[in-house]
């Protein structure tokens, strides 16, 4: 029993982590059927905003919030750099331009900053463990699992509520037809990057506290996690993203469980031959979502 | 209200419409005929700013042609395509909401809109909460018309509101047509079941290749059978 709650929580924890950053790519992807490559520099974007501002003395809330608006900014900043000047061009050049921002932010912060890991403040809740039903688990695995089912729901309502919801989950599937009502649609893309970068926002605070460092690199994981969670759980459907992100995260904490201890060190591999057999099974990803190709 | 002047629109290489010019007045309803190909969707398209189109479109004097299909939804002109894209995962309230995206800040009238609606179409009442793509091609049809008219257009562009449609949807479809021009809506309409639009318009532009191949009174074109013969395919 002990041990299913500590797998349970593991599961949960590391798949809302998981899903948040695959509703991040998937929102983009959605509108503008492309893969935003430089959505993984949003989260150092973020993490870098915290090593920055930890001199000043402001409370971890009001940091934390700086570095979710600055991954915003820098969401909002790829669409006006990397897509809009090349978006109606050629898919091909998109791809490029978004891989060349990336790029240019990694190295801007090689540069500027440091190869080397540079510590970012965590609270103190974040290193405190808390006993439930015997099971001693980090504050931090429930503060991920909160903060996933809180944003999780908030999404969701907007996506189903506001007028701007509607058309971004309209925009998905006929993108046209969405302006043709009136819809701006540089008001759809825009927002969709903002939406990613305050998702990114907040899977670096996440993230970052599971390390306490960041890193240059420090987006690849993320970026790559969120893309197979995004693949299996069908690339169209912002309920795949998350059903993808959980599922995931069951495969490996399930891995982390039951492989024995030689074996561990391979647990990518049985992961990915996971993922592989379920996209032979399902190649469309799990969750379908509207059907069209059409590009925008 | 409507001017087009010299309307050209390529695809690439090919010109699917030279030199088209034709006028809307106020409450109007005009119809565009032509055999499939002839450059009717395209000139639509064309004046509702989805196309990138040559020439001059005029909206009550003002040079428009450069417009996206936003702004066009601003000043009052609506189109609904062919292709009738229903939102297939959005409710059919859903899809009414955002067809009144424009007016998003008169949330009273657009319940008052929602009311008329719904009294013209009981059908869209019953099925609110239902996906778009549940519904059946002609539910579809009066739900794409009525989420246009949720912008409370004064311009409307219908694309072959037939097209595909049980012969008895197509007679409601065109009843409401003309019951929409009675409220003083004008309209331009592409249809290819000309027998049927000649006998709801005011006026008539037969298409072929591209160019405007006869104009007149809606009696006069349906008068003129060799027209029929030839353009219309009977």
């Amino acid at each position: 029993m002990t041990m299913f709650i500590q797998f349970l929580i593991d599961v949960l924890s590391l798949g809302g982590a998981y899903a948040l950053m695959a509703l991040g790519l998937v929102i983009v992807f959605g509108i503008l059927k492309l893969v935003n490559f430089a959505y993984g520099e949003l989260i150092m974007v973020a993490g870098y905003t915290m090593y920055m501002v930890s001199g000043l003395g402001l409370p971890w809330l009001v940091m934390a919030g700086i570095a979710v608006i600055m991954a915003i900014m820098a969401g909002i900043a790829t669409d006006y750099v990397a897509f809009r000047p090349v978006r109606a061009k050629s898919v091909t050049a998109v791809l490029i331009t978004s891989f060349a921002f990336s790029t240019l932010l990694q190295n801007a912060a090689q540069l500027f900053i440091s190869p080397r890991p540079r510590t970012v403040p965590l609270p103190e809740i974040f290193s405190a463990t808390v006993e439930i039903a015997g099971v001693i688990t980090p504050a931090r695995n429930l503060i991920t699992i909160a903060a996933a089912v809180t944003l999780l729901a908030f999404f969701a309502f907007i996506m189903k509520r506001s007028i701007l919801g509607i058309a971004m989950r309209a925009a998905a599937t006929h993108f046209t037809m969405t302006r043709m009502l009136g819809v701006p649609a540089n008001l759809i893309i825009s927002s969709a990057f903002a939406i990613s970068g305050f998702f990114a926002g907040v899977v670096s605070l996440l993230w970052i506290g599971r390390i306490g460092t960041v890193v240059p690199g420090i987006g690849l994981e993320p970026l790559l996690i969120a893309f197979i969670a995004t693949v299996i759980g069908g690339m169209r459907s912002l309920q795949g993203a998350v059903l993808g992100g959980f599922l995931l995260a069951f495969i490996d904490t399930g891995l982390n469980y039951s492989l024995p201890q030689e074996l561990l060190k391979f647990r990518d591999a049985f992961t990915f031959s996971l993922v592989i057999l379920i996209l032979l099974w399902r190649p469309q990803g799990l969750m379908r979502g509207p059907a069209t190709g059409q590009r925008t | 209200m409507l001017e087009v002047n010299s309307l050209e629109v390529r695809y690439g290489a090919i010109r699917a419409v030279h030199d088209v010019s034709l006028t809307l007045a106020e409450g109007e309803l005009v119809t565009l005929l032509g055999a499939n190909g002839a450059g009717k969707s395209s000139t639509l398209l064309a004046i509702a700013g989805a196309l990138r189109a040559n020439g001059r479109i005029l909206l009550e004097g003002q040079d428009v042609t450069s417009w996206s299909p936003e702004r066009m939804v601003r000043n009052g002109v609506v189109m609904v395509p062919e292709t009738r894209d229903v939102f297939p995962d959005l409710t059919v309230l859903e899809n009414l909401r955002l067809g009144g995206y424009v007016r998003r800040s008169d949330q009273a009238g657009l319940a008052e809109d929602r009311e008329r609606i719904f009294e013209l179409f009981p059908r869209l009442k019953e099925r609110g909460d239902q996906p778009g793509g549940t519904l059946s091609g002609g539910e579809q049809q009066m739900l794409v018309i009525a989420r246009a008219m949720m912008s409370r257009p004064r311009l409307l562009l219908l694309d072959e509101p037939s097209l595909g449609l049980a012969p008895t949807i197509v007679d409601q479809i065109f009843e409401m047509i003309v019951e929409l021009k009675r409220s003083g809506l004008t309209i331009l309409l592409v249809e290819q079941n000309a027998s049927k639009a000649l006998e709801v318009a005011d006026r008539a532009y037969v298409m072929r290749l591209g160019r405007v191949a006869a104009e007149g009174t809606a009696a006069d074109i349906a008068a003129a059978s060799d027209l029929k013969a030839i353009y219309l395919g009977g």
